[in-house]
C-alpha cells in the first residue's frame, strides 16, 4: 500500500467513524439516561436523510442540513412525548420491544411515501468532486467527506459544550445518575428525558442528512448500519461516550482497511513459512481475503472483546 | 399455580389432559377442515412457528433473557438437517427422514452450548446485543462460504429421499398432508416436552434467576450457568423447528438466519404473550396469518404487523394471552355483560379506524409502487381510483370520523374497564380465602 493510498483511507476511515460516533453518541446518552437501548435509532438517522432529499429537492440542501434535523428532533420528542412515555412504567424490556416495533414501522412506512429503490439524494454541487490542496499534492479524495468530518467535530464540539458549560447541561448530566434528586430540585425531568431523546433523534438526523448523499438512500440503509451501532457502543462500553468515540474511529479504520485489503490469513502463513494450499486444512477460510471478511470483522471484534474484557472499552458497569 | 401453600395431592389432574387431548384433537381435525392446498402449508408453517416460538419463550419468558439472534439456531438446525437430507438422498448416509429433526436439533444444541457460553456471560440489554451481534455475524458469514451455506439460492434436498416410513407403503411425506402430520407430531411432543420442563426445578430456578438473579445466587444457584442451560434447551428446539422447515420446504437459503427471522419470532412469542406457556403458541398463530396469509393480499404487511405489535406493547404488555385472561376474570366474576355495549363501541370504531388506515396506506402504496397501469386499487375488494381526489377525501373524512369517534367510545370502555377492575381487586382483598 502507497503512502497515498494509505492516507486516503485513513480519512475514509476516520470520517466513516465520525458518522458512526454521532449516531453512537446520540444512543449512548439517551441509555445511560433513561436506561433504554434505542433500537430504532438508525431508523431516525434514515428519516433525516429521506427528509433531507425531499427538502433539498424543494429548495436546496442547506435548507434541508439545518431543517431536517429540527424535523426529525421534533418527531423523536413526539415519540418520547406520547409513545415511550408511556410504556416506561412497565420497564426496560416493553421499552426496547417498542422501540423495535416503531424500526419496523419506519422501514416499511418510508418504503409507503418514497418507494423501495434508492431515491436520487446527490451531493450539493459546491461540495461534488475532489479537495483541491490534496488534489495538488496528488492525493485525491471527495470534497464532501472533509464537509461531512467538519460537520461532524463541530456538532460533536458543542454537544460536549453544551453538556459541560450550560445550565441545562448541568441537569442533564445530573438527572442521568441522580434523577429523583433532580426532581425534588425542582426540575421537570420527564421533560428533560424528551429533550435529550429529541436532541439524540436530532443528531441521528444530522448523520443522516450528510450520510445519506456520501452512501445511499434507501430502506434498508438503517438496518445496516444499526447493527453496526450497536457494536460501537458495546464495544465501547455501555454508557461511556468516550468508550463509543474510540470505538466508532476504531470500526470506521476497521472498515476502510479491511474493505481494500487483499492480505489473507494463508499469505501471513507463508511469511512465518507455513505454505497454505488448496486441499490443506482450512483453506476455505485461510485463503479468503480481509475483504471478503470485511462485513463479519465488526462482530468478531465484538467477540473478541466480550472473551477478553467483557464489559468493553471503557465501561464502567458491569450490567 | 398454587399460591395457599398447602401440599396438594393429585393423582389425575383432569383438566391438563382435556387441554392436551383437545389440542392433539385439533392437530389432527385442522387439516381435514381447512383442506386446500394453501391452508395446509398454513397450518404446517404454524406449527413449526409454534416450536420456534415456544424455544424463543425458554428464554425471554422463562430465563428473562431478550435475544434478537434467535435465527442462528433454527437456522443453523435447519442447515444440518437440510445436508442431512441430501446425503439420504445419495445414499451415504441411512437415516430415517421422520427423525431429521433431530439432527436439527443436535446442531441447535451444539451451538447453543458453544454460543451460549459466550452470550449467557451477561444478562439484560448487553445480552441483547450479543445475540443481535451473532446473529448480523452468522448472517454475513452465509455469504461468504457458498460451500456450506448455499448462498441466496441455498442447499436443496428431497424429503422422499428416505423411502416409506416404516416399510408403509404411500407413507414417503411427499404429499403436504402426511408432512403436515409430520410437523404436528413434532410440534405436539415438542409443546409436551417443553410444557414439562416448565415444570421441573431447571424450569423453575430458571424463573428465579429471570426475577433476581442476585437472590438466585445467595441460594447456591450460578445464574450464568442456569442461563447457559436454558440457552442450550431453547438451541435444541429452535433447531427442531429448523429441521422441521427444512423437510417442508426441502430448501434452505441465507434468508433462514437473517434477522428477519429472529425478529420474526420475538414478534409472535410477544405478541402472544411471554407470561404464560400458552401465550407463544397464539402468538404464532397469529403471526404466520400476517405473515403468509396477509402478505398474499398486501406488501404493506409488516407495516400492519408493526402498528399491531407496538399497540400490544402500549397497550397491553402481556400479549393477547393476557388480554384473554383478564376478559375470562371479569366473565367469572360475573360482570361481562357490563362491558358488551362499551366492546361493542369500541371494537366497531377500531374496526372503522383500521379500514381508515388500511386505505390510506393501500392508496398510497399504489402510488409509490406504481402497482399495475390503472390508478384504480381495490381495498376489501371495493375498488378506488387513486387518481381521483374524490377518493382521497373520501379517506381523510372517514379517517378524521374514525378517529374521533374511536377516542370518545375508548374512554367510555376505559372508565368501565377500570370500575370492574376496582371492584374484583377489591372483593379480592376482602375475601382472600375465596381467592384462587
Amino acid at each position: 500500500m502507497t503512502l497515498d493510498l494509505f492516507l486516503v483511507q485513513l480519512l475514509n476511515g476516520v470520517s466513516y467513524g465520525l458518522l458512526l460516533f454521532m449516531l453512537a453518541a446520540g444512543l449512548t446518552l439517551i441509555f445511560s439516561m433513561m436506561g433504554v437501548l434505542n433500537f430504532a435509532h438508525t431508523s431516525f438517522y434514515m428519516i433525516g436523510a429521506y427528509v433531507a432529499y425531499q427538502i433539498s429537492s424543494w429548495i436546496g440542501f442547506w435548507a434541508a442540513l439545518v431543517l431536517a434535523p429540527l424535523a426529525v428532533g421534533l418527531l423523536g420528542a413526539a415519540v418520547e412525548h406520547w409513545g415511550l412515555r408511556r410504556v416506561h412504567k412497565w420497564g426496560h424490556v416493553p421499552e426496547l420491544l417498542f422501540t423495535f416495533g416503531l424500526s419496523y414501522i419506519v422501514f416499511e412506512l418510508v418504503q409507503v411515501i418514497w418507494g423501495r429503490a434508492p431515491v436520487a439524494y446527490q451531493v450539493p454541487a459546491a461540495l461534488d468532486g475532489p479537495v483541491g490542496w490534496l488534489q495538488a499534492a496528488g492525493i485525491t479524495f471527495p470534497q464532501y467527506r472533509l464537509f461531512i468530518m467538519g460537520v461532524a467535530v463541530l456538532m460533536l464540539c458543542a454537544l460536549w459544550l453544551l453538556l459541560t458549560h450550560t445550565r441545562i447541561g448541568l441537569v442533564i448530566r445530573a438527572a442521568l445518575t441522580h434523577p429523583e434528586m433532580v426532581e425534588a430540585l425542582g426540575h421537570n425531568v420527564p421533560r428533560v428525558f424528551m429533550l435529550v431523546f429529541g436532541a439524540g433523534c436530532a443528531l441521528a438526523g444530522l448523520a443522516g442528512v450528510i450520510g445519506g448523499n456520501a452512501f445511499v438512500t434507501e430502506p434498508g440503509m438503517a438496518g445496516s448500519v444499526g447493527a453496526i451501532v450497536f457494536v460501537v457502543i458495546v464495544f465501547g462500553g455501555l454508557g461511556s461516550l468516550a468508550g463509543a468515540f474510540f470505538a466508532s474511529l476504531l470500526l470506521g479504520l476497521v472498515d476502510a482497511f479491511g474493505k481494500t485489503s487483499g492480505t489473507s490469513l494463508a499469505a501471513l502463513l507463508s511469511v512465518a513459512g507455513i505454505d497454505v494450499v488448496p486441499g490443506s486444512f482450512g483453506y476455505p477460510v485461510l485463503s479468503m481475503t480481509l475483504s471478503q471478511v470485511a462485513p463479519v470483522l465488526p462482530y468478531l471484534l465484538l467477540v473478541l472483546i466480550l472473551i477478553f474484557r467483557p464489559r468493553g472499552l471503557m465501561g464502567t458497569r458491569e450490567n | 399455580m398454587n399460591s395457599s401453600g398447602e401440599i396438594g395431592f393429585k393423582p389425575l389432574n383432569l383438566g391438563r389432559w382435556v387441554i392436551w387431548g383437545f389440542t392433539a384433537l385439533v392437530f389432527i381435525v385442522a387439516p381435514q377442515v381447512f383442506g386446500s392446498g394453501f391452508a395446509r402449508a398454513l397450518l404446517s408453517q404454524m406449527g413449526i412457528m409454534i416450536i420456534f416460538a415456544l424455544s424463543y419463550n425458554m428464554l425471554l419468558g422463562q430465563t428473562g433473557l431478550l435475544s434478537f439472534g434467535h435465527a442462528v439456531y433454527s437456522g443453523l438446525g435447519a442447515y444440518f438437517a437440510i445436508h442431512a437430507l441430501a446425503l439420504i438422498g445419495k445414499g451415504t448416509l441411512v437415516f430415517p427422514v421422520s427423525l431429521l429433526p433431530l439432527v436439527g436439533g443436535a446442531a441447535g444444541l451444539f451451538f447453543g452450548i458453544v454460543f451460549g457460553w459466550l452470550t449467557t456471560k451477561r444478562a439484560g440489554t448487553t445480552f441483547a446485543m450479543i445475540s443481535l451481534g451473532l446473529g448480523e455475524m452468522l448472517f454475513a458469514a452465509s455469504l461468504m462460504f457458498p460451500g456450506f451455506f448455499g448462498g441466496e439460492a441455498g442447499i436443496s434436498g428431497n424429503r422422499t429421499a428416505g423411502g416409506p416410513f416404516l416399510g408403509l407403503a404411500g407413507l414417503t411425506f411427499g404429499p403436504d398432508l402426511q408432512v403436515y402430520y409430520l410437523i404436528a407430531a413434532w410440534t405436539f411432543l415438542c409443546m409436551m416436552a417443553m410444557y414439562a420442563l416448565t415444570h421441573t426445578p431447571l424450569g423453575r430456578i430458571a424463573n428465579a434467576v429471570r426475577d433476581n438473579p442476585e437472590r438466585a445466587e445467595f441460594i447456591g444457584y450460578d445464574a450464568q450457568r442456569v442461563r447457559w442451560i436454558m440457552m442450550m434447551l431453547s438451541g435444541f428446539f429452535a433447531g427442531v423447528a429448523g429441521g422441521l422447515s427444512a423437510i417442508n420446504l426441502e430448501s434452505v437459503g441465507s434468508g433462514a438466519v437473517h434477522a428477519t427471522v429472529s425478529g420474526g419470532v420475538l414478534l409472535a412469542a410477544f405478541i402472544g404473550g411471554v407470561l404464560f406457556f400458552f401465550g407463544p403458541i397464539l402468538g404464532a398463530i397469529v403471526f404466520v396469518f400476517f405473515a403468509f396469509a396477509l402478505s398474499e393480499y398486501t406488501p404493506a404487511w409488516h407495516l400492519y404487523l408493526g402498528v399491531f405489535f407496538v399497540l400490544l406493547v402500549m397497550y397491553a404488555p402481556g400479549g393477547l394471552s393476557s388480554l384473554i385472561l383478564l376478559n375470562l376474570r371479569v366473565a367469572k366474576f360475573g360482570k361481562f355483560s357490563r362491558l358488551r355495549d362499551p366492546y361493542v363501541g369500541v371494537l366497531g370504531a377500531a374496526l372503522a379506524l383500521a379500514a381508515g388506515v388500511a386505505l390510506l396506506i393501500e392508496m398510497t402504496y399504489h402510488v409509490t409502487l406504481g402497482i399495475g397501469t390503472t390508478p384504480k386499487v381495490a381495498v376489501f375488494g371495493f375498488p378506488f381510483d387513486t387518481g381521483r381526489s374524490e377518493s382521497w377525501v373520501f379517506v381523510t373524512a372517514l379517517l378524521g370520523a374514525a378517529t374521533a369517534s374511536f377516542e370518545y367510545m375508548r374512554r367510555r370502555f376505559k372508565v368501565e374497564w377500570d370500575r370492574i377492575t376496582v371492584e374484583i381487586e377489591d372483593w379480592r382483598r376482602d375475601n382472600p380465602e375465596e381467592d384462587s
